[in-house]
């Protein structure tokens, strides 16, 4: 039984990932369409859940294309990176106490180090493709990513020094009686802005701005190959928002409710919020995003890791 | 604990072997990946989840990434991979080779005299640290140096090259067709006077 236990979260998990990275999908074209004032998908089923389905029979049935100039292996390999990277990481996540596949002493570093091997997702996807635009997209993708990545962990080293572990479970445990977004509000702010530039959604979409590279890295990709990027991006959004409920915001810990709904519930809020951020704020230039990054957040950054060391030795 | 040590350890040893025989630059790089991985994992089963961590984070992670990066601006042509071509001649093996069957003789020493390298025991993030902080740290502050000096050697290779004339009449385009007496041309200036 204790050998089969690991097996069964991790079918547990697979489960409800897979299926709420693609119910996302409906759930984004629905809460886009209600704050854009329209209806969105609403045919297929009720409220048209069936898109979801619909959207997915369609994927799986168009043709699969790759193109002749392409670097076949490569071209194949970059759309599972992207997906088998963002799994990889929810095996150090503790959806409840005790609920994890996986109780690393490094919990934080792996998801870190998961989330920057997804880069080589779209380097692959837009170096192999070549084609100019993808090749862009792919160059923008690398930059910005690479540029966001430092301080995405330079602002989390704020509540691993809080808590004194790298381990999730602890640090969860640590914000029993005061959640880390309190005294962490910098962190938490900057943590923000740095996931929403790591899964390359708007406003920090500049990878695939479709106004000016067609679709950027995927430009050249159908079918199911393409249907493994969009995946990908929604498990990169689940995967960040559950690191800020885990990190910022005490996940499982809740009154009344069991952990694994405080955990859900904390995650959905802040799904929602990335959808808002798509549904309310323009793109930025990509000079812009770039110095904004190094100039202005990565200082923040080391700041606040700096002011957090110090309040943490004073207080003791 | 230890067919994971010797599978991933072989994966090491023929993704590297095929990083240095492939033609192909990516190709090579991501052998070069997939190698950095393996050693990753044996860093994890030998019980340093801090260094494996780090492994992945700064060489797979970072470091590849931008090499990746730099092959990709350089866009080389199909024929790129044939001047490595003299890499493959026997005569240019020599001297490598030498010097690998040192390191080899070397490991099969230190492995025959040691006990297996799996203790079981694992090395906390904060013992790393302390380690780091405490008899080492002559090291950190020295390699922290090498770090700032290379910061200001690209700050300084980086920088904008400013021409005499550009500090004296600015590099504002406006101002230094004012000086020399050419006319300011507007976008969109030619199209106004098409639709007059």
């Amino acid at each position: 039984m204790s050998a089969l236990y690991p097996l069964l979260i991790i079918a547990v998990v697979l489960g409800i990932v897979l299926n709420l990275a693609g119910g996302l999908i409906w759930v984004e074209r629905r809460l886009l369409a209600l704050w854009q004032d329209r209806y969105g998908p609403n045919r297929v089923g009720p409220f048209g859940l069936g898109q979801v389905v619909a959207d997915s029979v369609k994927l799986f049935t168009k043709e699969d294309w790759i193109p002749p100039f392409a670097d076949k292996p490569v071209f194949v390999l970059a759309p599972a990176v992207v997906v088998a990277t963002s799994l990889l990481a929810f095996a150090v996540i503790p959806f409840a106490a005790g609920f994890v596949i996986a109780d690393l002493s490094v919990g934080i570093l792996f998801l870190l180090a998961a989330s920057s091997l997804g880069v080589y997702s779209v380097v692959l996807a837009g170096w192999s493709s070549n084609n100019k635009y993808a090749l862009l997209g792919g160059l923008r993708a690398t930059a910005q990513m690479l540029s966001y990545e430092v301080f995405m962990g330079l602002s989390l080293m704020g509540v691993v020094i809080m808590a004194g572990s790298f381990r999730l479970g602890d640090i969860v445990e640590a914000q029993r009686h005061m959640w880390y977004v309190v005294p962490q509000f910098a962190g938490f702010v900057m943590f923000l802005i740095a996931g929403v530039a790591e899964t390359r959604r708007l406003p920090f979409d500049l990878a695939e701005s479709e106004s000016e590279l067609i679709a950027g890295f995927h430009s050249e990709y159908s079918g199911m190959k393409f249907g493994m990027f969009f995946v990908g991006e929604y498990i990169g959004v689940i995967l960040i928002s559950a690191m800020l409920t885990l990190c910022y915001f005490g996940g499982w810990l809740g009154p009344v409710l069991p952990g694994p709904v405080w955990f859900g519930l904390k995650t959905m809020a802040f799904i929602c919020l990335f959808i808002l951020f798509r549904a309310a704020l323009p793109r930025p230039r990509f000079d812009q995003l770039m110095s904004w990054g190094w100039k202005v957040l990565l200082p923040l950054a080391l700041l606040n890791l700096l002011v957090t060391g110090a309040a943490v030795l004073l207080l003791r | 604990m230890a067919a994971v040590f010797y599978i991933s350890s072989a994966v090491a040893v023929v993704a590297t072997l095929l990083t240095i025989t492939c033609r192909n630059a990516i190709h090579a790089l991501l052998y070069l990946i997939v190698s950095l991985l393996a050693v990753a994992i044996d860093f994890f089963v030998m019980g340093a989840p801090f260094v494996a961590a780090l492994e992945l984070i700064i060489y797979a992670g970072a470091i590849m990434v931008l090499f990746i990066f730099v092959v990709m601006m350089l866009n080389m042509g199909e024929h790129a991979g044939e001047t490595a071509l003299d890499v493959f001649k026997p005569r240019a093996w020599a001297g490598p080779s030498l010097l690998a069957l040192v390191l080899l003789a070397e490991i099969a020493a230190l492995v025959s005299r040691q006990s297996a390298p799996l203790s079981g025991v694992e090395i906390s993030s904060k013992q790393v640290g302390v380690a780091l902080f405490g008899p080492y740290v002559i090291g950190v502050e020295l390699a922290s140096l090498l770090l700032t000096a290379g910061l200001l050697g690209a700050y300084h290779l980086g920088r904008k090259a400013v021409t005499r004339e550009d500090e004296v009449h600015g590099i504002d385009t406006r101002q230094s067709r004012a000086v020399t007496g050419d006319p300011v041309v507007s976008a969109g200036a030619g199209r106004s006077s098409h639709a007059a």
